[in-house]
């Protein structure tokens, strides 16, 4: 099937508008007669919610943690994206669309990333509007930096907390509207199936994960925001409990997955210790603002960094990136690291590790302006490694972090099946095959605060309320399979932990699937994984009962799917016979090591529909048209 | 190293809990504390032991999930740290470690090392927020804000809502979690239109919900992983009698 993103017509600059012209609203009368469902609470999630219920709709929200406070947005380090141009520094909303989908390796729509750049600067003065404490200079105006794949400061942040600092505003609009009672909060919940009544979606199946009660919602529309799918590398820098569940199973019902293969590696995480570890930690991107990255010039070259002399030095991204040097995008930092160390020119003991160096920036700018800028991080840095970065370089490696691929969405970010709609990083349509640094706060946050809402009123002023409830017999089948699934788990009771077999799939991911791949390594993978999930569901051990709180259980359900998601991953980056982006298969390649796109065959998102666990899924293609920009070889040289 | 630890277990809201012993093998230095706890559990369930249920999930000490009180103290020994982000070179060989749920009458357990802090969620919700819609907002830079002023703000902001400071408090009060929220939106010209009533509501709230009084014993900033400041309270006081004196008035 050919898919069609269902971009407006018209000029790019006038599509938005137009379209927000065009579409039906519910009138306010009618508003409280919907039900909508969002499940997630992150920033996508709680903005959503938030502008629902200011609307005057019935919103029920759910989330895994125990306050919407604490979705993974929270931990968003570094800063988000407006197209203000306060510096005068010659951005503009065409260049902030150019950079994005120049970032993305020209595999997003035009139509998506000229929207998102528009809104950017609402969301900007929202967030101030709701007591974001963003940083500021002396004369009380709002101040900017610059962020990895652009040569402009649009870069607005609170401290080194810009995440933590947007949500709670989010947080704040959502906790009014809970008291206002148009939405209700269901914490410690979490969703495990999707409803599709008539193809159309009208529900969810949840679980109470504190008394391991399932439960239905009937609703008119249902709006998945649950964030990305890092985790199945095991160690990623997303939360323990990120996971793609939500999204998982709202494709086993029928909504397609687009560029699964689509993942980003981040340059700057603090390195790994040992067999022990949970996660990584990310240090911001905007260090490499100040910091300067080098490793050794000589293999095996294990002095202390700060007794290798300049001369020894390697700045490998100012050596090989001069125009963009540290501030090259992240796809390319991180592979230029990994290369590094694959040399054998590695930091550190275990040798996976190159050094992020402040010693020049602390020489110009004194410590204390190093401390003001990014002084939480370098505390938290020296927390886990015991080391302090003012005195020695910081090491650092890629880790997983981000998931540009996603949920199919259309212009309207409605998936192809009617009424579930996808918001934030669980859906797939910005950031094409790399999302740029500071972008995904900016996507929620347009998304949540002032897409869907326009763009649900058009789905739902065509849909009569109220058709369905909870009696329906789907819901029943829909809350019996959910209860099967979680009684098949528990009653296995092999010999292996949810965790062993979670960092196994890890290990299999980032060897094959993982910053460089091949046909090779794929097709490996996709023979090694149905093996572990067989093994999996013959010996794995999760202890306890379904009617209690029972986190074992929890995790095991998510490392299921991850064992099936993560075969669908390897079967998308094996069929995209290209390099782009995050997804840089070996074979294709440029002379000089850069991805080399096919435009002539590849140049569509490639969306997956479920065909049961055993057998392959269907591709499906939306084309992607460019009209406004020249499809060129990304050069940040 | 090896460490004995001595773990809070209990089944439920309803049941009756108690401290268990277990031992802790091989932990290295560079683990974090979760992480021990993470090998720990491992070995009970390979046991066919129930693992020891724990709050977590940023562990990278932001989003405020984690919660335990290590030797009596919340968050354990490491000073403006969470205890995910407490690592294990702050122990030593041979230690006895206590792991106790964060305790204070407004957090009930619900198992183990969790406990319900939705108390919190609820003091933010009667007005911890400035009461904007979403859209027709000025450019950002349409009101300045003094440096300063954004600065303490933002030194309040960086609450994580882990609640530690009700259970370091003798009276399990959640003064500075308030007067965190409070001083943050009161230094900004947008929120301190609706400063008075916002202290008023928050303050009530804070009473509904069981907290404790504030009587200066000042263990809350002591605890906090995040540096939240004891002056804040004092804000908090301040802008309370402001909000007395005109609410004499109506408001
Ligand atoms: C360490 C780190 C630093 C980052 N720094 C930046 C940055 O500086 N700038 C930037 O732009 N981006 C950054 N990002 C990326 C960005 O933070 C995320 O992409 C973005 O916040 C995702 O928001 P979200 O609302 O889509 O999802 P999340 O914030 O992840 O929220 C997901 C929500 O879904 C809920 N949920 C998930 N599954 C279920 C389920 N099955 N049932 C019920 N609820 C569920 C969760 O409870 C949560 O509320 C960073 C990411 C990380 C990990
Ligand atoms: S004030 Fe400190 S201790 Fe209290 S909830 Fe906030 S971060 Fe936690
Ligand atoms: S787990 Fe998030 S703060 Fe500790």
């Amino acid at each position: 099937m050919i898919l069609n993103g269902k971009c407006p017509a018209g000029p790019l600059a006038e599509k938005w508008d137009r379209h927000r012209n065009e579409m039906k609203l519910v009138s306010p009368a009618n508003k409280r007669k919907y039900n909508i469902i969002v499940v997630g609470t992150g920033l996508a999630g709680a903005s959503a919610a938030a502008t629902l219920g200011e609307l005057g709709y019935n919103v029920e929200a759910f989330c895994y943690q125990d306050s919407p406070r604490r979705g993974h947005s929270i931990a968003a380090q570094g800063g988000i994206n407006a197209a203000k141009n306060y510096p005068n520094d010659g951005d503009s909303i065409f260049r902030l669309f150019h950079d994005t989908i120049k970032g993305g390796d020209f595999r997003a729509r035009e139509a998506n990333i000229y929207r998102l750049a528009v809104l950017s600067n609402n969301i900007i003065d929202q967030c101030v509007a709701q007591g974001v404490p963003f940083a500021r200079d002396y004369a009380g105006y709002l101040e900017n930096r610059s962020f990895g794949g652009a040569q402009v400061s649009r870069t607005f942040y609170a401290r080194g907390q810009t995440g933590q600092q947007l949500l709670l505003g989010a947080y704040g609009a959502l906790s009014r509207q809970i008291k206002e009672g148009t939405v209700r909060l269901h914490p410690r919940t979490e969703m495990l199936d999707l409803v599709v009544i008539d193809g159309e979606a009208k529900g969810i199946t949840v679980r109470d994960l504190v008394t391991g009660k399932f439960e239905c919602y009937a609703a008119d529309a249902v709006c998945l925001c649950t964030g990305g799918y890092a985790n199945v590398f095991h160690l990623s820098t997303n939360a323990m409990g990120s996971n793609v569940t939500a999204a998982y199973r709202a494709y086993k019902k029928g909504a397609f997955f687009a560029n699964p293969c689509f993942t980003q590696i981040h340059p700057t995480c603090i390195p790994v210790s040992g067999e022990h570890q949970s996660k990584l930690t990310l240090m911001s991107e905007s260090l490499r603002n100040d910091g300067r990255v080098w490793a050794p010039k000589n293999k095996g070259d294990n002095r202390s960094p700060n007794d290798i002399p300049e001369a020894e030095r390697d700045y490998f991204l100012e050596r090989k990136y001069p125009a963009y040097g540290n501030l090259a995008p992240r796809d390319i930092a991180s592979r230029a690291a990994k290369e590094i160390c694959d040399e054998g020119r590695g930091a550190g003991s275990s040798g996976y590790g190159v050094y992020l160096d402040f010693a020049d920036a602390i020489k110009h700018l004194g410590e204390n302006k190093i401390r003001e800028r990014y002084g939480n991080l370098f505390e938290m840095y020296e927390k886990i490694t015991g080391e302090n970065a003012y005195k020695q370089p910081m090491r650092i490696y890629p880790a997983p972090h981000y998931a540009m691929g996603g949920l199919w969405v259309d212009y309207n970010l409605q998936s192809n099946v009617p009424g579930l709609f996808v918001l934030g990083e669980a859906n797939f349509s910005d950031h094409g095959a790399n999302r740029l640094g500071a972008s995904a706060l900016m996507q929620g946050l347009a998304d949540g605060y002032f897409i869907l809402p326009y763009t649900i009123s058009d789905y739902l002023a065509q849909t009569a309320f109220g058709k369905v409830n909870a009696g329906h017999p789907e819901f029943r089948r829909s809350m019996e399979d959910a209860e099967s699934f979680t009684k098949k788990l528990l009653s296995v009771n092999g010999k292996k932990t949810v965790s062993e077999f979670h960092r196994e799939l890890g290990r299999i991911m980032w060897d094959n699937v993982g910053m460089e791949r091949n046909e090779g390594s794929l097709k490996k993978a996709m023979e090694l994984i149905p093996g572990l999930r067989a093994e999996f569901w013959e010996n794995v051990k999760v202890p306890g009962s379904g009617v209690e709180l029972n986190q074992e259980m929890e995790k095991a359900g998510r490392v299921a799917d991850f064992l099936e998601f993560g075969e669908l991953m390897a079967r998308d980056a094996l069929h995209r016979n290209e390099s782009c982006g995050g997804h840089f298969r070996t074979e294709y390649q440029m002379p000089d090591g850069e991805a080399r796109r096919d435009d002539e065959n590849f140049c569509h998102v490639a969306a997956w529909e479920f065909k049961g666990v055993d057998n392959g899924p269907e591709l499906h293609k939306e084309p992607l048209v460019f009209e406004n920009v020249e499809l060129a070889v990304r050069n940040y040289k | 190293m090896n460490l004995t630890l001595f773990i809070w277990r209990q089944k439920g809201p309803d049941k009756k809990g108690r401290l268990e012993q277990y031992e802790a093998k091989n932990i290295s230095a560079e683990m974090s504390f979760l992480e021990m706890l993470d090998v720990v559990n491992e070995g009970l369930i390979k046991k066919g032991d129930e693992p020891v249920a724990f709050d977590h999930d940023c562990r990278e000490g932001i989003c405020g999930m984690c919660s335990q009180v290590i030797n009596g103290v919340p968050h354990g020994p490491q000073e403006k740290t969470t205890v995910c982000q407490l690592h294990m070179r702050n122990f030593k060989d041979g230690d006895s470690i206590y792991i106790e749920p964060l305790r204070a009458r407004a957090f009930p357990v619900i198992k183990d090392l969790i406990v319900d802090r939705s108390a919190l969620d609820r003091v933010i919700q009667s007005g911890g927020y400035i009461s904007v819609h979403t859209g027709g907002i000025p450019d950002a830079n349409a009101i300045l804000i003094p440096k300063e002023n954004a600065e303490t703000a933002m030194d309040a902001a960086e609450c994580i809502g882990c609640g530690a400071c009700v259970a370091a408090c003798p009276n399990g009060s959640a003064m500075l979690f308030t007067a965190a929220k409070v001083t943050h939106l009161a230094m900004l010209p947008q929120g301190k239109i609706e400063a008075a009533r916002r202290v008023c509501v928050m303050t009530d709230s804070m009473m509904n919900e069981g907290f404790g009084n504030c009587s200066n014993h000042y263990e809350c900033q002591a605890v906090c992983p995040k540096g939240i400041k004891v002056q804040f309270i004092a804000k908090l006081n301040r802008e309370f009698i402001k909000a007395a004196i005109r609410r004499r008035g109506g408001f």
